[in-house]
């Protein structure tokens, strides 16, 4: 399935920049980067359980959110207008 | 548990460079980012080109397990970067000795090459019911002939009779496959298999096809703790991959021939996608890969279904199931290797 994980963190504080980072970064390393925070990863059940655990682990529940939704093979049509058009991980990758 | 169903990343491009950034590979090409992948969504880099990699980049892939091979542009194997090989050491010393026996040997080669003979088989019968009433029967009897060869394979008993027997079948497959290309152009007359060097463009394609398949099939070996070096029907040689030649035999009809031949007849492919290579013979231009890699990872996603197994597959984990299957029958777990038959 894919998986289309928002994140909104709350980064005043010099501890909400570290979550930042973290939350960007463990995204980053799941998936493509579609906006500023907004990725999406496609994943099997036993990876997103780790990806899940990962990121609730990482941010504050009580100043920050994560919101995912969870496409399946038939509702994952997208359109994109504008810059920066993602990288599809799920096809051909040849540069 | 099943094979993960995993991309590969393909680096066609002279002087990219692929660097580390946490568990992805950023791909730069004359300096510019022009991608981010995660090490988790793919199974293998595929370096086909002039490209450089850092070690850090090299070590992160290594321990993530996913598997890098360069290629020269033609599609010669250069080499090969695996991790220290996990899965089970009682296994490869089952394949080894496997190898050394005889019987076993020949039992698993004949699986190889009947599977094989079944593929030529069917392609020519379906191109005979393809063609317009009227044609003659050289598709027919071609049809026919690599039937005999298959019952042939049954009976054999050694392996150079069963080479034998292989190399008649591709002989009479290969002696029709130009009634296969649906092209006037002269650039794209089939005059008989060639390689080391391609003679002319469809060997080209159908080489470069095949290059790609085999270092699927290698990585599907590994994946299974297997020895992609070390075959039965292939003999042993240096530098070789005889088992992921092995385990490609009864693919390369329904995998590369026919893709091959679906992007030649649909005019995906044109003559402009080869050029001449140095030294004679010729090979695809850069676009030429590009284009003929994408449409391979798109046909590897065309579903299938597996006689074994009963169960709904794709092209692109026949490899990794049958290498699986391979690994049982070598354990002793199944009586024989099943070779794979398509519809």
């Amino acid at each position: 399935m894919r998986v289309v994980i928002c994140y909104d963190v709350h980064t005043v504080t010099k501890d909400g920049k570290a979550r930042l980072r973290r939350v960007a970064d463990i995204c980053e390393n799941h998936g493509t980067r579609v906006q500023y925070s907004v990725f999406e990863c496609p994943v099997d059940d036993p990876t997103w359980l780790r990806l899940r655990t990962a990121l609730l682990s990482a941010f504050d529940a009580a100043e920050d959110s994560l919101r995912f939704y969870f496409l399946d093979e038939r509702s994952r049509l997208t359109e994109h207008h504008g810059v920066r058009s993602p990288l599809d991980l799920e096809g051909p990758l040849v540069l | 548990m099943t094979a993960r169903v995993a991309n590969v990343l393909y680096v066609t491009t002279d002087g990219a460079y692929l660097a580390r950034d946490h568990d992805t590979i950023v791909v730069r090409i004359a300096k510019e980012k022009r991608a981010q992948v995660p090490f988790c969504q793919i199974e293998a880099v595929v370096v086909m080109a002039g490209a450089g990699i850092s070690p850090d980049l090299l070590g992160g892939l290594v321990e993530a397990g996913v598997h890098v091979t360069f290629f020269t542009s033609t599609g010669r194997l250069l080499a090969r970067v695996d991790g220290i090989p996990g899965g089970n050491v009682l296994l490869r010393k089952a394949q080894v000795r496997a190898s050394d026996d005889p019987v076993k040997t020949l039992a698993l080669a004949r699986s190889f090459v009947i599977g094989k003979v079944a593929s030529q088989r069917r392609q020519l019968r379906r191109a005979g019911r393809d063609e317009e009433a009227g044609a003659d029967d050289t598709l027919e009897r071609a049809a026919d002939h690599v039937a005999v060869m298959a019952r042939r394979a049954l009976e054999v008993t050694g392996l150079d009779e069963l080479r034998g027997v292989e190399g008649a079948a591709a002989r009479a497959y290969f002696a029709v496959f130009d009634r296969f290309v649906k092209r006037d152009e002269d650039e794209f007359r089939f005059r008989g298999r060639s390689r080391r060097p391609p003679a002319d463009r469809v060997n080209a394609v159908l080489s470069f096809g095949y290059a790609l398949l085999v270092r699927d099939c290698a990585g599907a070996l590994a994946g299974v703790g297997l020895d992609p070096a070390i075959g039965f029907l292939h003999e042993d040689r240096p530098g070789r991959l005889g088992l992921a030649l092995d385990l490609m035999e009864e693919l390369r009809v329904p995998v590369v021939d026919r893709l091959v031949l679906a992007l030649l007849n649909r005019r995906q492919i044109d003559p402009g996608h080869f050029q001449e290579s140095d030294g004679g013979g010729w090979k695809m231009t850069d676009d030429g890969r590009r284009l003929f890699i994408a449409e391979y990872q798109k046909a590897k996603r065309a579903p299938i279904h597996h006689p074994f197994l009963d169960q709904q597959t794709t092209w692109g984990l026949a490899p990794h199931l049958q290498a699986r299957l391979l690994a049982r029958a070598l354990r002793g777990d199944i009586g024989a290797y099943p070779p794979f038959e398509t519809k």
